[in-house]
This record gives structure tokens, C-alpha cells and sequence, in this order.
């Protein structure tokens, strides 16, 4: 049985047809929460324009057609695509490795598979150059893939648990090959979550710093910052990043094709049989030896540098004592929860919009909220310094508007979580508890919401973990005197105060470190439905 | 779960509301002292504060400082615009306080402040003083060279004696600085070609200046390009005799000896800011001069304070041929980088 999303939309008009009148009214008001979501999104683009607007057009056409900004779109958009592709196959490959094989240390190697995402880019690239020579395109490839390598193998791992081996028995004992037997029958059910995924780190990529910067690539974010800090000319870089914008639409929309309909094989309700574990035989040394590769890379030589700094006392370098590693823990885990929680209640609405009404409205409100992963920082924190101003001054420089820029940055990593897990509630369920006599408020809130309830918690995490490391947006919104662990990181790393800095370095990976292994136990545990939901 | 959702929202707005500081307000009436100022600093925590407390406690004015890099903080004042609750940019390098400056978003300050400042490092217009200087010099491992040997000029550097042996930042601002003053003072050509013959030779390539400086001082190189003060740094952690790395200077006039400076300007909403002012005034006063002589090795630029130990006169590092104004043409001389392949 094949079922797309859009199944809902009849299923509502044939079930509770006396409520019928009040159906669209809560339609109407999802419309509205996810448009107003979306327009709160939108910021970043809306400042960028006027900036652009007010420029004169003639200097703008001028910038966008000159040859530099086809070389940095050349740049930028091979970048993308080359780590886009890598952590697509190795994440699936890893995913499946851990999920379907009876490869030893299955858990463990998720673990340590995943703990790459509690490691900032920055981070793992200054251990790189500070190591080795590599610099340029592979430099910058190299870390950006292993570091996001698990924004496609958590997913890719939870929709494997979730998804019917028994086609895939099937078409084996039909003759195909292994590879061809999972492509024709396991890939259709995990590719929205491994693509889900994909665009992520693709939209990571395009709008990331640290890394470019340490390896001195010269992509448009690192052109966007030249423009900034070098020349000045917010012109240029408000140009540059609307395209940079526009790449990132192109991205969300390539990914909403490539996607396809979500395609479900079999009743998520029923039981289903246990996976049988495929063997390996000696393929299993070259999995161990490439995982084990693999978190050398990602772990092993951002770590060992740390640790040799963590050991280099210099005379008269600059103490840490534990209340200053308290006193930032403390803002940064508080600035990066309300992030989260800013990212959850902007991301409700428009994932509930998108994943149970549909349509050419939802869709333009989910393409617009992933505007501020496409993003650079330092544009989201200036947009967001021009809106504060012009709108709110009193929230000028507070906390609060610290965590809204976290919530608009990384209300990507929410959504796309919240929409993935009310898909994957059965639409009947929900029906049910109409016929019942609950609203449909009430159905969301206590059908829907509670099902889908785990892996809208790990779109939280996954916001809050990454809100811990950013770097370029906290510089530029935190309260005047209040400093997290990336801003004090960066602080000594300026003043080459490494031995003092790694401290910082290390607490912030132990602090990312605990939300990533319970987005690892979400992934393990993930089985749909859940058996909470009570009607 | 939505509505606990927002509870949790709302509870955490309210804390971090409460526990953060509004924006300053903006001082209305005439030159009046509300006991309080904010900075914006680019120079780092590190060096700045202990100063911050020694003018807070000579004056008993109350200063926020909110520290990043010059050039961000000068993006931020751009975008902030008449709305920034910023009394006082302290910046890093010239080209940043220029940008603002050009915008208008500084007043002049008295004349008291910018006469202090001999012209040549401070700005043109009154718009910002001058407070500290840095100089570029020759940093040379003293165990394989003799001062003899020394290179006077960076021309020199392109001999083949030197393939391999010398050490470049070429994201760091004040090498920038420096290449941008090669192009003013000898062209746009001449620029390409010493750069692409620095290539040519295997000029070595670093991320900033303390790598450069402690390569030299382990003998991985022979000469690297640097800041002063980075010797000065190394030499008080531990002692002149034993370091391996020592200062030299390129002959008077040479691009390669140019001095930038660092320096601060009003913001305009702080123009009848006592408090500001006081704090620019305290910063190029003998306290803060020699604090900065003391602490941050670099050259004062007003007052009688003497200059760190061992280093030549300023007088005799001022380029008659040059303008640190003109020096923000810092567009090309990225091009330019980017172009002979060392961006």
C-alpha cells in the first residue's frame, strides 16, 4: 500500500462531516500562525532587500554580473554539491551499517559516528591547520564533510528502524543483487529523511565561516565577510548574500523534487518482522576500518590538538579558573535552550501546515523559514540588529533577542523534524479522534503532538546543539559583558591565547556532547507509532 | 504542547530579559556626566581591560565594554547608526575607525584631544585620535644570521639566499596594511611584482603574526614580517638573551617599516558625553600611554612617555611620502593578494 501526504486532505472530508464548518477556520488560523512564522523568518531576506533597493541599480547589476561573483558561485556551489554528495553516501552507508548489518559494536559505532555534531566547524578545522597542510577546496571538503556526515546518518538511521525490511527480503529472494534490492525497495521509504538531511548540511555548507575561512577557500560567505570587514561596502556583501539566498531556494526546492511524495510500505501500526541482521563476512574489517577512519578524521585530530594545547602551559599565560568556564557554560546552555524553544514554536505551526493542509501556501512558508540556514551569521546578525532597532529597541542587545536570532538561524533543524514526525503519524488516527467528538485543536494537541512528540524533542536538540557553537550572530547580539563558550573561544584564539582557549574549546564539545547522544538514543529508539498516545 | 511550548518561551524571555542590559540611552543634554559609558572595543579583552578598571577606578565612571573585532564592531556601528548605545569606538587599525568616519557617524573631537597627536598618525579631520603605534618589522634568528646580514629592504628579501626562509600573514590586517602601503608608495606594478617574486621564492605562509614570530624563534625559518610588539611579548615571557628571535628594522622609508596605529573615536549620540570624553583624554593621557608602553610594548603617540626599551625613535620610522589615510584602498590590495594566489 502506497500512501502520500495528501491523503489527509480526503480522509478529512469523509470522516465528522458535521463539523465540517469548523474545519477550515482552524485552517485558517494554521495559515496564519505558519505565514506569520514564516514572515518572522524572513527578516534576514526583507533587511537585505532594502539594502539592496537602496543601493544604486546600476552599481548592483554591475556587481552581480562581474566575473568574480561567477568564480565564488563556481566555488561555492562545487563545494556544496561535493560535500552535499559524501555525506549523503557515507551517512546512508553508515546508517544502514549500524541499523542492518550484524557488524560488531553496532551502538557504539552510532555514537561515535554522531559525536562529530558536537564539535564546531571552526574547531575541527583550526585542529587541521594547525596539523596538517591541507588548506583550499579538499581542506574545506574534508572537515565540512566530517563533520556532517551524521546530519544524514541520524535521520537515515531512524527512518531505517522505522521502515519494512521485508520488501528488501523480498526482492532478494527475487534475485537482485544486495545493493539493487535496497535500492528498489528499502531506499524509497528512507530517502525523505536521508535527503531531509542532506539539505541540511548542503545549506550548512553554504553558509558556513569558520571553516572556509581557516582553510582559505574562497567561497561567497568568506567574500561576503571581505566585503564587510575589508572594504566596508554593505552593498556588496547585502548582493552577494542574496544570492547566496537564492542558491539556498534553489537547494530547498531541488531537495522538495528529489524528495518525492512520502512513501510508506505496509501500516506503520501494525507489528512488523524483526530485521534480520544481513552478514557481512569480511566486509566487516573494511566497515571497522573505514568508521574507524572516519572518526580519526572527524574526532581524532581536532581532539589531539586540543589536548596538546590543553597540556602547553605557557609562563605568564592568561588563567582560566572554573567560574569563568561556569559563568559562559551557563549563558551558553540558557541562550541556546531558548533558541530552541524560540525554533520549536516557529517551526510548530508552519510543520503542521505543511505536513496536514499542503499546498502551494505551506510550501512557500517552509521554503522561506530555511532562508536562515542559507544564511551567513554575521547577515542574520545584522538583520536582525536593523530590525531590533527599528522595531523593538527595548530588546536591543537582551538575550532574548540573541535566542530569536538562534531560533530564525536554526528553525530549519526544527522544522524539519516536527514535519517529518507528524507525517508520520497515520492520518486515520487522527480521524478517529475526531469521530470521537475531540476538536481538531484537541486532536492535534492530544493525538498528533504526543505521537510525534520524541522526534520534535530531537529537532530541539539538534537546534540547541548548534546554537551552543555559533560563533559570528553571538558576537554581534549578545548583551554588552556576557560572554558563551564560543565567544570567550574565539576571544583568546584572537589574542593566540591557545592553551588558554582550549579549556573553553573542551567544555563546549563535553556540553554539545550530552544533547548529541540523546539525538543518538531518539535515533536507536525511533519506532512509529508510539504507544503513548491515548484518545 | 504548544501552549507549554509557549509558557517555556515566555518564562525564558523573561529571565534573559531580566538578566541582560538594555540598550544605553542616549545622552540629551550638554556635556553632561552620567557616571556611566559604553565602548566598543576592538582591541581584545586581555589587553583592554586591566585599563578599563584602572580608568574606572581613577574616575569613578562606570564603563561597559562590549569587545569583537574592529571590523565587525565597525559593520555594527554602520548598521546601528544614530540608534548605537556606543559612546566610544577604540578600534584595532585606522582602516576601521576610517570607514566609520566616512559615514559619519563620528563628531571632531576638541582640539585638545587631536593636537596631542603628532599628524601622521592620527586622522586628517579630526574625527579620531591616534593612541597607540605598530611597527612593522624584520623578526631574524639570531643563532644563523649576524646583523650584517640582515636584509635593509624588502627588496632584499626576493634573493634566492632567502628562498624558503621567510615568513608572511597575508590575512592579517597590518601585512595587509603594509602591502597597501607598497602600492602607494612604489605602484600598483611594482606591488605584483615583489609579491609574485615573494612567491617565486617559496615565502612562507602563516596564519598571524605569533606563529611567524616563534617559527623564527624555533629556526624554522630565518626572517619573518611581524608587528613589533609580538617580539616584545616573547621577550617578556621569557627574557631577551634567551630568545632566539630578534628585531630589526628595514631602512627608513621602506614600506616594509611603515607604523600603523590603533585609535579611537566619539561616536555622534555621545557628542555632550563628558564621560566619553574623558575616557578618550584618559587613553592618550601619561596613565594610559605608559600602560600601554608597559603592557602592550607598542609606541606611544602623545605625551612625554618613553618609548618600550630598544626601540628606535618614532621620528625616525615617519614616512614624509606617506598618509595613513591613505591606506584604504584595502579592496585592491585583497584583489591583489587573491590575484598572485596568497588569499
Amino acid at each position: 500500500m502506497l500512501r502520500s501526504a495528501t491523503h489527509t486532505e480526503d480522509a478529512e472530508y469523509t470522516f465528522g462531516s458535521h463539523r465540517a464548518t469548523r474545519r477550515p477556520v482552524s485552517h485558517y488560523v494554521l495559515a496564519l500562525g505558519a505565514l506569520f512564522a514564516a514572515a518572522l523568518a524572513a527578516i534576514p531576506l526583507v533587511y537585505l532587500l532594502v539594502r539592496v533597493s537602496a543601493a544604486n541599480p546600476t552599481v548592483v547589476s554591475e556587481l552581480v554580473a562581474r566575473g568574480r561573483t561567477l568564480e565564488l558561485l563556481f566555488n561555492t556551489v562545487g563545494l556544496v554539491v561535493s560535500v552535499a554528495a559524501a555525506s549523503l553516501v557515507i551517512g546512508v552507508t553508515i546508517a544502514w551499517l549500524v541499523t542492518r548489518s550484524d557488524l560488531a559494536g553496532r551502538r557504539a559505532w552510532l555514537v561515535i559516528s554522531s559525536l562529530p555534531l558536537a564539535i564546531p566547524s571552526y574547531v575541527a578545522a583550526f585542529g587541521w591547520v594547525a596539523t596538517t597542510p591541507l588548506r583550499g577546496f579538499w581542506g574545506a571538503w574534508l572537515v565540512l564533510t566530517v563533520c556532517n556526515i551524521p546530519l544524514v546518518t541520524l535521520p537515515t538511521v531512524a527512518a531505517l528502524r522505522q521502515s519494512n525490511s521485508g520488501a528488501e527480503d523480498v526482492a532478494r529472494t527475487l534475485g537482485k543483487s544486495r545493493i539493487a534490492a535496497f535500492m528498489a525497495a528499502t531506499w524509497p521509504q528512507v530517502r525523505p529523511a536521508a535527503l531531509a538531511g542532506t539539505l541540511l548540511v548542503s545549506l550548512y555548507v553554504l553558509s558556513d565561516f569558520g571553516a572556509v575561512a581557516l582553510m582559505r577557500f574562497d567561497a561567497f560567505t568568506w567574500a561576503i565577510h571581505t566585503a564587510y570587514s575589508s572594504l566596508f561596502d554593505r552593498t556588496l556583501a547585502a548582493t552577494l548574500s542574496v544570492l547566496l539566498a537564492v542558491l539556498g531556494i534553489a537547494l530547498v526546492y531541488a531537495e522538495r523534487r528529489a524528495r518525492g511524495a512520502h512513501t510508506r510500505f505496509g501500516s506503520t501500526v501494525t507489528t512488523r518482522t524483526p530485521v534480520v541482521p544481513t552478514p557481512l563476512g569480511r566486509g566487516a574489517i573494511l566497515a571497522h576500518t573505514g568508521l574507524a577512519s572516519i572518526a580519526v578524521l572527524s574526532l581524532g585530530v581536532p581532539l589531539a590538538t586540543l589536548v596538546r594545547y590543553l597540556g602547553l602551559r605557557v609562563e605568564g599565560a592568561i588563567a582560566v579558573t572554573a567560574a569563568d568556564l561556569a559563568a559562559d557554560l551557563g549563558a551558553t546552555v540558557m541562550l541556546a535552550g531558548a533558541g530552541a524553544a524560540i525554533a520549536l514554536t516557529l517551526s510548530f505551526p508552519i510543520g503542521l501546515f505543511a505536513a496536514r493542509v499542503g499546498g502551494a501556501l505551506a510550501r512557500l512558508a517552509e521554503s522561506v523559514s530555511y532562508l536562515g540556514l542559507a544564511l551567513p551569521g554575521i547577515v542574520v546578525g545584522l538583520a536582525l540588529v536593523f530590525f531590533s532597532l527599528a522595531v523593538v529597541p527595548a530588546l536591543y542587545q537582551t538575550g532574548l533577542m540573541l535566542a530569536f536570532a538562534y531560533g530564525i538561524l536554526f528553525l530549519p533543524k526544527a522544522l524539519g523534524a516536527v514535519r517529518s514526525s507528524i507525517e508520520q503519524v497515520e492520518p486515520g488516527l487522527e480521524d478517529v479522534g475526531r469521530t470521537l467528538g475531540e476538536t481538531q485543536w484537541g486532536v492535534w494537541r492530544r493525538v498528533t503532538a504526543r505521537i510525534a512528540w520524541p522526534g520534535i524533542g530531537a529537532g530541539a536538540l539538534l537546534v540547541a546543539l548548534t546554537a551552543m557553537k555559533e560563533l559570528p550572530a553571538t558576537l554581534l547580539l549578545r548583551p554588552t559583558g556576557t560572554d558563551t563558550l564560543a565567544t570567550s573561544l574565539w576571544r583568546l584564539t584572537e589574542a593566540s591565547a591557545y592553551s588558554a582557549a582550549a579549556p573553553y574549546a573542551v567544555l563546549l564539545i563535553v556540553a554539545a556532547t550530552i544533547p548529541t547522544l540523546l539525538l543518538t538514543r531518539e535515533a536507536m529508539a525511533h519506532t512509529a507509532p508510539r504507544k503513548g498516545a491515548r484518545l | 504542547m504548544f501552549m507549554r511550548t509557549s509558557a517555556v518561551v515566555a518564562l525564558a524571555a523573561t529571565t534573559l530579559v531580566a538578566c541582560s542590559s538594555p540598550a544605553s540611552e542616549t545622552p540629551t543634554s550638554e556635556a553632561e556626566s552620567d557616571g556611566t559609558l559604553v565602548v566598543y572595543s576592538g582591541r581584545s579583552e586581555e589587553l583592554v581591560a586591566p585599563l578599563i578598571t584602572q580608568f574606572e577606578d581613577a574616575t569613578g565612571i562606570t564603563v561597559e565594554v562590549r569587545y569583537a573585532g574592529s571590523t565587525e564592531l565597525a559593520a555594527l556601528l554602520l548598521e546601528e547608526g544614530d540608534a548605537t548605545p556606543a559612546d566610544v569606538f577604540f578600534s584595532q587599525d585606522a582602516g576601521a575607525l576610517g570607514a566609520v568616519s566616512k559615514e559619519g557617524a563620528f563628531v571632531t573631537l576638541p582640539e585638545s584631544v587631536t593636537g596631542a597627536v603628532d599628524a601622521g598618525f592620527t586622522s586628517q579631520d579630526g574625527t579620531w585620535v591616534g593612541v597607540t603605534g605598530r611597527a612593522r618589522v624584520v623578526v631574524y634568528d639570531a643563532e644563523e644570521l649576524t646583523a650584517d646580514e640582515l636584509p635593509t629592504s624588502i627588496h632584499d628579501l626576493t634573493d634566492p639566499r632567502w628562498s624558503g626562509q621567510v615568513g608572511i600573514a597575508p590575512t592579517n590586517s597590518s601585512f595587509q596594511a603594509f602591502v597597501t602601503a607598497l602600492r602607494v608608495l612604489e605602484g600598483e606594478d611594482a606591488a605584483r611584482a615583489w609579491l609574485e617574486a615573494m612567491v617565486a621564492n617559496d615565502v612562507q605562509i602563516y596564519p598571524k603574526n605569533t606563529p611567524i614570530r616563534d617559527a623564527v624563534n624555533a629556526g624554522e625559518i630565518d626572517l619573518g614580517l611581524i608587528n613589533h610588539y609580538y617580539w616584545y611579548r616573547l621577550t617578556a615571557e621569557i627574557g631577551a638573551e634567551n630568545s632566539r628571535a630578534q628585531l630589526s628594522f628595514l631602512e627608513a622609508g621602506d614600506a616594509g617599516s611603515i607604523v600603523n596605529v590603533t585609535g579611537a573615536g566619539l561616536l555622534a549620540p555621545a557628542a555632550s558625553d563628558a564621560d566619553a570624553l574623558e575616557f578618550i583624554e584618559y587613553l592618550i593621557s601619561d596613565e594610559g600611554q605608559q600602560y600601554f608602553v608597559d603592557n602592550t610594548f607598542e609606541y606611544p603617540l602623545a605625551g612625554d612617555v618613553e618609548s618600550p626599551t630598544g626601540l628606535p625613535g618614532l621620528g625616525s620610522l615617519t614616512n614624509p611620502e606617506l598618509d595613513l589615510s591613505d591606506l584604504d584602498s584595502l579592496a585592491d590590495t585583497t584583489a591583489l593578494l587573491a590575484e598572485v594566489g596568497l588569499l
